[in-house]
């Protein structure tokens, strides 16, 4: 597997534009000639999709939802940062970059995050042209706050529905170019698998989920904007239908997978309430500009919140990093709130909590002005709590959030296979080993808007037509080894059900790769894995046929996978023998209990090969070059 | 808590469908609506059942999948809450509760629980939208908007875009999801420009797809999880007019 970067040579302000100077371009005309196949329609997807048809493009365009305006970016909360400097706090181009490379731990690629804090205005420009309600001021001018990781409020937002109202602004685009006729939408579709010839991706396989038709569809390009995998927990932030079949099924023909072990805990969600529980809530980081984070200063105690006086709380956050305080990163922030649990600190009936109150906000903006910023949030608490929190603190916990692993992209955002592009959390690129709040938004309307429709061209005005026909023989192989697959999960008639074992891998991920991570674990859940990985394909229970809405059966395939890729996500833990960002070995660690990265070993993105199934990956490395940052150990003290 | 279920089953669009009821006798007043039927699922599927078959995704109240009718309310009894965020404690021991999909002409039952409405999405695609493409936008703070109005546009944006007012509508109108976004834009100067030409296209998709017609009776403001005011529709229905007769 050959890593090329291809990051333009020059001075790092000046790749892009130089980049896009020489780029080659296809003529207006020739453009309809291309088809581009776009999987997922969250913010980098409907972004990409809407774009490239405006270009002149014909797109397809596919979503497992029932609807384009369904992905799961909608359920972003608090913001989208972007370096406009309006609050005139010293924000720029190069603060944004600069605050992304080490909030990502040192482990991205300086050229992709220079370009993304570049573009970062001209998406705050493009989603206000179409409309976006964002937050103003009485002035009428747009309104930032401020997030973790960053001494600047460069935070656009839309009350707690920035997600929302982004997904908005970009699957309205959408529809648009749907009723030009240039982009045509199958939602309730799910792909299943890549097509490749000739070593080139030309198309897709996807099952039709409302009549179970299994289809190929043939383009000169395809387009993965499928999201993360955070779901292999099982319990996670994520939508329940969120999943890593395309990502996976792209890396088993031959995409290059970086960094799975990659994962972002958040650290305001709310806690776990019973076995029963489906899925997690974030409560919007946003929260922690006004809300402080304590846990009392004795182990044990069981006294309500209202009656421990000030000076027996610990806010732990605050007195650990005075400058940071409250909004220090999020990996920071969760190692801290697992860290005072397991003292015996935690909060609530399984102590596994903190608080995070807003008691002094109230007090000093009132109980209106702690409503007009946070008002849903604080109604959508209530309502699966069933406690006040403008009264009693509210109870938080880390959980499973986003994914900073993904298909490994060039510059260009083109995966190690030619014509496979990976675009938005799906890919690995900019966020290195740990998210900062409000990023994400931005970089999926980065490369969907600005990068991919700019690189793309490039691609297709050097590799010409595919010429590839989805009756190809190419195709008829990849549908029937689709079809066997579907076939053996519906043939089992097993006892258990797929969520029973999505549950029981999600344990395993959570003990042994989740906010702590050791050798020991991980050499034990890299066993357990392919054990229960058997069990499933012995005993899976599917009900139901193919030719129909099966609910059962999309589960089963999704957790299949899952069980194939959790493994990777421990193998990949394993070999990074280092703490940074978001991963966090136990082994690496300072006597102040703060990570520990090791530059000399691990300045590295960690590639995985597949070999075959049953058969290790390979491992490959890109490494990185810092040429115009120092790395430094992150503080935040 | 122990509940008596009657859930309507319908193999799919052709089947004639019924209420099938079920027993459930451990019901955690902490569960979602949504993790209740999870459980009577789950041991659905371990007796060798097909389990039922229901939309969802994001179960926070936010994409705007889930979509039940519970004892006849879209998203059951709580006010301003998507059925995903509606808790067992709502309910008491031993109710006995009737789960059943939309009902509407353009909504048609794929199968149990589910609906199509892709007929939303034709709805956006005639007009719903502000017509830019990517690039050459001006600078966001060039144009100022009044806080008072940029925060109706973002009452109005609010829409998730579910359905309850057309399953709580008799006529099952959709107006306050077309009213919604035309609300949205129409109150932004970006949208202002194409205002008039809008509500004539997606008023018109409206009726292409099947929707009644809206007799103010005011049900999809009650259902609505995201609480949108029909204030939206006068205002639709002024720029309609005015949309008939400027022809643009």
């Amino acid at each position: 597997m050959q890593l090329e970067s291809k990051v333009p040579a020059g001075p790092l302000t000046e790749k892009w534009d130089k980049h896009r100077a020489e780029m080659k371009l296809v003529n207006p005309a020739n453009k309809r000639k291309f088809r581009v196949i776009v999987v997922g329609t969250g913010l980098a997807g409907a972004s990409a999709s809407a774009s490239l048809a405006e270009l002149g493009y014909d797109v397809d365009a596919f979503c497992y939802q029932d609807s384009a305006r369904r992905a799961h970016s909608i359920a972003a909360q608090g913001g989208i940062n972007a370096a406009k400097n309006y609050p005139n706090d010293g924000d720029s181009v190069w603060r944004l970059f600069y605050d992304t490379i080490k909030g990502g731990d040192y482990r991205s690629r300086e050229a992709n995050v220079y370009r993304l804090a570049q573009v970062s205005n001209h998406i705050i420009d493009q989603c206000t042209a179409q409309g976006v309600p964002f937050a103003r001021e009485y002035g009428g001018l747009l309104d930032n706050r401020s997030f973790g990781g960053a001494q600047v409020s460069r935070t656009f937002y839309a009350r707690g529905q920035t997600g929302q109202q982004l997904l908005l602004g970009a699957y309205q685009a959408l529809m648009r170019q749907v009723h030009l006729g240039k982009v045509s939408i199958y939602p309730r579709s799910e792909m299943l698998d890549v097509v490749l010839e000739n070593g080139r991706a030309v198309g897709i396989v996807t099952r039709n989920l409302m009549t179970g038709e299994v289809r190929s569809w043939a383009a000169d390009a395809v387009v993965l904007a499928t999201g993360g995998y955070g779901n292999a927990f099982y319990l996670s932030t994520n939508a329940k239908g969120c999943n890593v079949t395309a990502a996976y099924r792209a890396y088993k023909r031959g995409a290059g997978f970086a960094n799975p072990c990659f994962t972002q805990i958040h650290p305001t969600c709310i806690p776990v309430s019973g076995d029963h529980q489906s899925k997690l809530t974030l409560m919007s980081e946003s929260l922690r500009n006004d809300g402080r984070v304590w846990v009392s200063k004795t182990t044990g105690d069981k006294r309500a919140p209202g009656d421990i006086p000030d000076d027996e709380r610990d806010y732990y956050l605050e007195r650990r990093y005075p400058s940071f305080g409250n909004l220090v990163p999020r990996d920071v922030a969760s190692r801290a709130a697992k860290q005072v649990c397991d003292e015996g600190r935690g909060v609530g009936s399984s102590g596994l909590g903190v608080y995070l109150d807003f008691r002094d906000s109230i007090n000093r903006v009132g109980e209106d002005g702690i409503r007009q910023r946070y008002g849903n949030l604080f109604h959508m608490y209530e309502k699966i709590t069933a406690e006040n929190p403008y009264q009693v603190p509210m109870r938080i916990y880390p959980a499973v959030h986003y994914t900073m692993g993904g298909v490994w992209v060039d510059y260009n955002l083109m995966t190690t296979i030619p014509g496979l592009y990976a675009i938005g959390e799906a890919n690995f690129s900019d966020h290195g080993a740990n998210r900062l709040g409000a990023s994400a938004l931005m970089q999926g309307l980065a490369d969907g808007y600005f990068v991919l429709p700019y690189t793309i061209g490039d691609y297709i005005a050097q590799a010409g037509p595919s010429g590839a026909k989805s009756t190809d023989a190419a195709f008829t192989d990849v549908e029937s080894e689709v079809n066997e697959r579907t076939r053996k999960l519906l043939t089992r008639k097993g006892k258990r059900t797929p969520d029973s074992f999505h549950k029981e891998l999600g344990k395993i991920m959570w003990d042994e790769c989740g906010m702590s991570r050791n050798a020991e674990g991980l050499k034990q859940a890299i066993q357990r894995i392919p054990e229960l990985r058997e069990e499933f394909w012995e005993s899976v229970r599917v009900t139901g046929a193919r030719e129909e809405l099966n609910q059962t059966l999309e589960k089963a395939g999704r957790v299949a996978d899952f069980l194939e890729f959790g493994e990777l996500m421990c193998r990949d833990a394993l070999q990074r023998e280092e703490s940074c960002g978001g991963h966090f070995r136990e082994e690496f660690q300072s006597e102040e209990g703060e990570a520990l990265r090791d530059d000399e070993k691990f300045a590295h993105a960690s590639v995985w090969e597949f070999k075959g199934d049953g058969a290790e990956p390979a491992l490959h490395k890109e490494e990185l070059e810092f040429e115009n940052v120092t790395l430094t150990t992150r503080s935040y003290k | 808590m122990k509940l008596t279920l009657r859930i309507w089953r319908q193999k799919n669009a052709q089947d004639k469908g019924g209420l099938e009821t079920h027993q459930l006798d451990d019901v955690s007043p902490d569960m979602s609506f949504l993790e209740m039927l999870d459980v009577l699922n789950e041991d659905l599927l371990e007796k060798g059942t097909e389990p039922i078959a229901f939309d969802h995704d994001c179960r926070e109240g936010i994409c705007g999948t889930c979509s039940l009718m519970i004892d006849g309310v879209p998203h059951g009894p709580d006010r301003g809450t998507t059925a995903c965020q509606l808790h067992m404690r709502t309910f008491k021991d031993g109710d006995t509760l009737t789960i059943e999909p939309w009902r509407a002409k353009a909504f048609p039952v794929v199968k149990d629980l589910v609906v199509d409405r892709t007929s939303f999405d034709r709805i956006i695609q005639a007009g719903g939208y502000v017509s830019v493409n990517t690039g050459g936008a001006p600078d966001a703070n060039l144009i100022p908007i009044p806080k008072a109005e940029a925060d109706v546009a973002m009452d109005a944006a609010a829409c998730i875009g579910c359905g309850a007012c057309v399953a709580a509508c008799k006529n099952a109108s959709a107006m306050l999801f077309v009213a919604a976004k035309a609300g949205h834009l129409g109150h932004l100067p970006q949208g202002e420009v194409e205002k008039k030409a809008r509500a004539r296209a997606m008023v018109h998709q409206m009726d292409e797809e099947g929707f009644g017609a809206c007799t103010n009776t005011y049900d999809c403001e009650a259902a609505c999880p995201k609480e949108i005011s029909v204030e939206f529709i006068a205002e639709l229905h002024r720029d309609y007019r005015k949309g008939l007769f400027s022809g643009r």
